[in-house]
């Protein structure tokens, strides 16, 4: 854990602790940050488990794009004139959306661009070779990420932090028993529901959804039933990226004004984290993977409150061992057959 | 009957070339230590010096992580945990210990640990050396402990997830490590010895890390531990468990048919692994005199997995090749000397091997010849606009870690050594077998 990260900690500490308040107050508050961090995770956790269920590998990669989406929405709302916290006002709900458009179209392309040049050559390999490689892909991302510019060629976002805009108000909606729910909260868990009924519509109502989980169970069934297997996968990794790019953009909103840097260990962590959702949801399966990010969020909240906020990153990876001991197949392995 | 036994008695070795046959390592690597430290320790520069033991401790890193990654093909990405459990490890055996004993935090060792300004003077060897391998040789246990512990029940689980528990292990121990309490610090001889020899491994430093230890790690212990490591490892991969190993490697359903216990060999390849990666973490907190877990995190793993993947999944040369490499390529990088020559070098030698053997392998001269032209004019760009490849090193390797996946994935030497590659003389040419001829 770098110093950035722990620094990072301790405001979210500081954020989490309620200044005064009942049992009840600091119980409801704590659900409430875990449920809004747990759909951030749930949405990665998406990205993770369907590039597993398609291809049987984890794609280490992933936790980048998730960061490129955070950096991407800082560089897209500085082109719509907002920057950092110090900008005046807050704009429009429209500049808000299009910087969520245009960061997961940015996301997707690269994803896209990965899968075709890194993954794409591997798809007969064996696969430890493919894990190397999606390690090979993440370090490249992280690292080109904290380039300095070369002469006049300027990188996105070079090894300065830069502060996340603020693009939605920061209004008390109304008050449960003493905890505020912001719009930002309200915000952030809307978006990922709407995304997430989106994905669940995409996959078991449309044809495409179909061919995915046709491909899932079988690459070369699937090609004999006339699916363009390539074609899956490929829309897949960017479905998986913009997804990450939109949970990226809502991790930006919720914790707007910070500064955010990208050669971080905690991008890879908040990665893993949702990795570990996948799996304990069941990796592969898409409903597991929205159930687990909800709780590895809820269980890191609840443990940073209650236990001790020093273990933080512990909590979930104990949960993992359990898991992967008592019920390899994650909690929702076998009960929802479907997998994508 | 008596013929056989006789035989049998006639082949069975002596006890005195036992004796040699396990010792003679030991022998040579105090010979290669006392070459370091006394040779080449006193002829170099402390910069040069620095980069010799760095190179040592990331060739016993390396090459533990090749018996698990490379021989059994499995995925750990936690060995930085490891090493993390060996440093802390010995700093608390020689710290404290130093403290309880000498009341100080001095350095109390002989002439070949002495790492202070000037050469040392008076006997070679001193009580503080003894503490010091008794820590090394700890650390390493304790490493081995924790392997077993985390193979035991996650070596069932299937490659990637064993990746993910590693990596989560490596997380767990640098987080339980960040979360210890105060150090006690060298000038509170009287507080270490009023507490408890049980509570003082629970004073770790915490995030500060440990610090303000003596330091013992020179060039003789670690080409000691270098060359001991290497050896061990070598004899384990032409022995019965290291054949079994690489059964597991290449199908772990067919060598199970083969009656090889795969459980029970995966956990003895991770156990021996972490145990080399616990020495090797003891050394590089004796060497630096202060050890931080949160340098010890996955980027450290995955540092150590590089030179593994880069050097060849089981190739024991090829890990401490690349690791070698992968050492001193931000120190060359940080002023590009001219490839011509060693292109040109190699070249010519590759050239000479395969004229003599009359066995011409025109793509490989080619690669060579290319590889030098692109390095060269590289070099020229960066200077010309003064640009520091350094800086670019670490995207570098991630290039060549996913172009090494595509084009060659077995890496550099696979899993064959160097020597296997390299065959000298000509290629023995076998006459036809006639028909009807016995082979």
């Amino acid at each position: 854990m770098s110093q950035p990260l722990l620094s990072h900690l301790l405001v979210l500490a500081q954020q989490t602790a309620p200044a005064s308040g009942s049992a009840v107050t600091t119980l409801l508050q704590t659900l409430v940050d875990g449920f809004t961090v747990g759909s951030l995770y749930a949405l990665i956790a998406l990205g993770y488990t369907m590039v597993y269920g398609i291809l049987k590998f984890i794609n280490f990669a992933h936790s980048d794009i998730f960061a490129l989406g955070v950096h991407m929405t800082i560089v897209i709302a500085g082109w719509f004139g907002v920057a950092g916290a110090s900008s005046a006002g807050v704009p429009a709900w429209y500049v808000g959306l299009g910087v969520l458009v245009l960061s997961m179209a940015t996301c997707g392309l690269v994803g896209f661009i990965i899968e075709r040049l890194a993954y794409k050559p591997l798809r007969d390999a064996p696969r430890l070779n493919v894990l190397i490689t999606a390690i090979g892909v993440s370090l490249f991302l992280e690292n080109v990420g904290q380039l300095k510019p070369i002469g006049s060629i300027g990188i996105p976002f070079g090894p300065y932090p830069s502060p996340t805009p603020t693009l939605v108000a920061n209004t008390t909606l109304f008050t449960l028993s003493g905890v505020d729910i912001h719009l930002i909260e309200v915000t952030v868990v809307g978006t990922a529901l709407l995304l997430m009924l989106g994905l669940q519509f995409l996959i078991f109502r449309t044809k495409l959804g179909s061919a995915m989980r046709a491909v899932s169970f079988n690459h070369r069934t699937a090609a004999l039933m006339g699916i363009n297997v390539n074609r899956v996968i490929s829309i897949t990794f960017v479905i998986g990226s913009m997804l990450a790019a939109a949970a990226g953009f809502l991790y930006a909103l919720k914790y707007s004004g910070q500064a955010k840097q990208t050669a971080d260990a905690m991008w890879i962590m908040l990665g893993l984290k949702a990795f570990v959702a996948a799996v304990v949801g069941g990796i592969g399966n898409v409903r597991g993977a929205v159930i687990g990010g909800l709780l590895i969020g809820l269980i890191e909240f609840f443990g940073v409150q209650y236990l001790s906020s020093q273990y933080r990153d512990a909590y979930v990876f104990i949960i993992l061992i359990l898991v992967l001991l008592l019920r390899p197949e994650g909690i929702f392995g076998k009960a929802v057959a479907e997998k994508v | 009957m008596n013929k056989l036994q006789e035989q049998a008695a006639k082949l069975k070795p002596t006890p005195a070339s036992t004796m040699l046959h396990a010792l003679w390592p030991l022998a040579v690597a105090i010979a290669i230590g006392l070459f370091m430290v006394l040779v080449v320790g006193r002829s170099v520069d402390p910069y040069k010096g620095n980069i010799l033991i760095n190179c040592g401790i990331a060739i016993i890193l390396a090459v533990s992580l090749t018996v698990v990654n490379g021989f059994t093909g499995q995925f750990s990405m936690g060995h930085a945990g490891f090493m993390a459990v060996g440093g802390y490890t010995a700093a608390v055996i020689v710290y404290y210990s130093t403290m309880k004993i000498w009341g100080d935090a001095d350095f109390h060792g002989g002439a070949l640990s002495y790492t202070g300004a000037g050469s040392a003077e008076g006997a070679w060897f001193g009580w503080g050396d003894v503490l010091f391998v008794f820590g090394c040789l700890l650390a390493g246990t304790l490493a081995a402990i924790a392997g077993y512990l985390v193979g035991l029940p996650s070596l069932r689980l299937r490659g990637d997830y064993l990746a993910i528990v590693t990596l989560g292990f490596g997380e767990i121990v640098r987080v339980i490590l960040q979360g210890s309490k105060d150090q006690i610090q060298p000038w509170k001889a009287s507080e270490v010895a009023d507490t408890p020899w049980y509570q003082l491994p629970l004073k770790l430093g915490g995030p500060k890390g440990f610090n303000l230890m003596p330091t013992y790690t020179t060039l003789f212990w670690v080409y000691l531990a270098v060359v001991l490591t290497l050896i061990i490892i070598y004899r384990l991969k032409v022995s019965s468990s290291g054949r079994a190993f690489l059964s597991i490697r290449e199908d772990e359903v067919a060598s199970q048919a083969m009656g090889v216990d795969i459980t029970k060999y995966k956990v003895r390849a991770f156990v021996l692994s972490s145990f080399f990666a616990g020495v090797a973490g003891a050394l590089f907190a004796m060497y630096n005199g202060t050890i931080n877990a949160a340098e010890l995190g996955f980027q450290k793993s995955f540092d150590i997995i590089i030179m593994v993947v880069l050097g060849g999944m089981g190739s024991i040369s090829g890990a401490a090749i690349a690791a070698v490499i992968l050492t001193i390529l931000p120190e060359i990088l940080r002023s590009p000397p001219h490839v011509w020559p060693w292109g040109l070098g190699l070249l010519a030698v590759m050239t000479g091997i395969q004229a003599f053997r009359r066995n011409w392998n025109t793509p490989s001269l080619i690669v060579v010849a290319v590889a030098t032209t692109l390095l060269e004019i590289g070099r020229d760009v960066c200077l010309a606009n003064s640009i520091n490849p350094a800086d670019y090193r670490l995207v570098l390797y991630a290039l060549l870690l996913i172009l090494m996946m595509i084009l060659r994935p077995d890496g550099l030497f696979g899993v064959n050594e160097i020597w296997n590659l390299v065959r000298f003389g000509r290629p023995k040419q076998r006459p036809a077998p006639q028909l009807g001829e016995k082979p």
